[in-house]
């Protein structure tokens, strides 16, 4: 059986400012990132959406140690949104310096854009992560 | 099943850089948990084998065979297990399973690890492809970085102010200290301070270089063997009475739980239930404090605390070994240190010496321990439980 939503298809979306998610015909649930079946009820009746791209932060971290490659991002800051929809995804956050963060960020609502990761020697090439700004 | 023991174990010193290879350091472990068990390499039937990065750290994948031969175990089966942080203890699992199935009667069971041969940048890389590679990599995320998110949430969900839960997560730094000091294989022996721990530089926040366990070289090893031959081969078997093992996907797919690591609760539940006993009943437990947090976390899914309480075991002192709640007796993750493919075996062989009563001398023996717990995680949710107990049921 093949996957509805492969990776390099939901990045291809993701690059073009659409997130998409796989919605669940038995239970209504919404799954992103994509998995091959429904993260609450493991069906695989899944139709593709498009998300709003809004959530909420539920936490964060601003990382100053990185992998071998990615000394140049650093600081930067890392988050997990709960997307409108329900699934929590992870992602970056910009608008706010992240040497200021603060655990205050938690509960603010975001949107998600993106940005490209190039990839490295060991990633099988490039990825796409969404971007998150503040929209209140 | 039938009954199962570790019978002999054997441990290098935890170390940076060592000059050794990663067979040699198994080999050294490996050849003193023979001695010790009063067995020959022709004795041993199979090699359960912990290792997760000898392919980058030294170019040498397939370790497991070529371990096998270094000690002598001529043409048995050598498996190699990698569950990230959790290898060895996978490897000692399934190792009690086909024991207790009765297809083997004595299997060597470890694991080792040269982490500080990648360096920080690349070890930094390889601990985060533990993490989910193609979805939350992307962002940059580290394993200081997730356990630091789980930090923020922990404060959050259970509304603990984040400098009231730092002092905390400082005094579990600093205890892991207190004991790896005391720990002659531990690889650092030195006490810190809270103030230290707080002034250190920020890996992630809000997780600062002391509350991180560090990269470590080090291999351990046991021997596991039905209860039959354990009894001839040592007065002190120690049995292997609930083992445990469940998995979880990325960070993010596990929202419904988080901070708590429910594949964790899930592995403990079925060790518990099959040493018949009771999180009360746990005399001495080692757990996965590869993050001071980590500990909080891991206490509460284990059934000592209730969820957003830990902090009181560390703060009232109940986790040291004159409390009522021993963790970590060996310096942990932390301090006594994180060869990854190895530490479960460690785990495992620390506590085996508390359950014989042999640590009175490093002033860390629990008095009169009978049960212990050993509790290892893997990437963002592999589990692995182990109930060890100096007593046959």
């Amino acid at each position: 059986m093949e996957y509805k939503l492969t990776h390099r298809a939901y990045f291809a979306s993701l690059k073009k400012g659409k997130l998409l998610g796989l919605k669940c015909s038995d239970c209504g649930t919404v799954t992103c990132p994509p998995k091959m079946t429904c993260q609450e009820c493991t069906g695989t009746n899944l139709e593709i959406v498009e998300l709003k791209g809004t959530g909420v932060i539920k936490t964060f971290t601003a990382a100053y140690v990185t992998s071998l490659g990615r000394e140049n991002e650093a600081p930067y800051t890392i988050v997990l949104v709960e997307l409108d929809e329900g699934p929590w995804i992870m992602g970056n956050l910009v608008d706010i310096d992240p040497r200021k963060v603060t655990i205050d960020i938690i509960g603010r609502k975001v949107d998600a854009g993106f940005k490209t990761f190039a990839g490295d020697t060991y990633s099988n090439g490039d990825a796409v992560r969404p971007l998150f700004s503040f929209v209140d | 099943m039938r009954r199962v023991c570790v019978v002999g174990g054997g441990h290098t010193k935890f170390c940076f850089n060592t000059p050794k290879s990663g067979i040699e350091l198994f080999s050294e472990a490996a050849t003193e948990a023979i001695n010790l068990s009063n067995l020959k390499p022709k004795d041993i039937q199979a090699l359960y084998m912990g290792n997760v990065f000898g392919d980058i750290e030294e170019g040498q994948s397939t370790i497991q065979i070529y371990a096998a031969n270094d000690i002598g175990c001529f043409n048995i089966p050598a498996s190699r297990f990698e569950g990230a942080c959790a290898s060895a203890t996978i490897a000692i699992r399934d190792a009690a399973a086909w024991v207790g199935g009765g297809y083997f009667d004595i299997v060597l069971a470890g694991g080792t690890e040269r982490c500080t041969a990648m360096g920080t940048p690349l070890a930094t890389r390889f601990f985060a492809a533990c993490s989910d590679g193609r979805y939350e990599f992307p962002s940059g995320i580290t394993f200081p970085s997730v356990f630091a998110m789980l930090t923020h949430l922990y404060s959050k969900t259970y509304n603990i102010p984040l400098p009231k839960l730092k002092e905390t997560l400082a005094g579990v730094s600093v205890q892991s200290h207190f004991y790896g000091a005391r720990n002659p294989l531990a690889q650092f022996q030195k006490e810190i301070t809270k103030e230290q721990v707080l002034g250190g530089a920020f890996v992630s926040t809000p997780l600062q270089l002391l509350d991180c366990c560090p990269f470590t070289d080090g291999a351990a090893a046991v021997v596991i063997c039905s209860e039959e031959v354990a009894k001839k081969l040592t007065p002190k078997p120690i049995y292997i009475a609930g083992f445990g093992q469940a998995s979880s996907g990325k960070m993010s797919a596990q929202s419904k739980y988080l901070p708590r690591l429910y594949a964790r609760e899930y592995s403990v539940k079925q060790a518990y239930s099959m040493a018949k006993i009771e999180p009360k009943d746990v005399d001495i437990c080692e757990l996965h404090d590869c993050f001071s947090t980590a500990s909080l976390i891991a206490a509460e899914s284990l059934g000592f605390a209730e969820f957003g309480k830990a902090s009181e075991l560390w703060d009232k002192g109940e986790t040291k070994h004159t409390g009522k709640r021993p963790i970590n007796m060996s310096g942990g993750l932390k301090s006594k240190g994180h060869p990854i493919g190895a530490t479960g075996a460690s785990q495992v062989h620390d506590v085996c010496k508390q359950l014989r009563g042999e640590l009175v001398e490093q002033g860390r023996q629990v008095d009169g321990a009978k049960v212990g717990l050993i509790d290892t995680l893997g990437g963002d949710g592999v589990i692995v439980s182990l109930v060890l107990k100096n007593f046959a049921d």
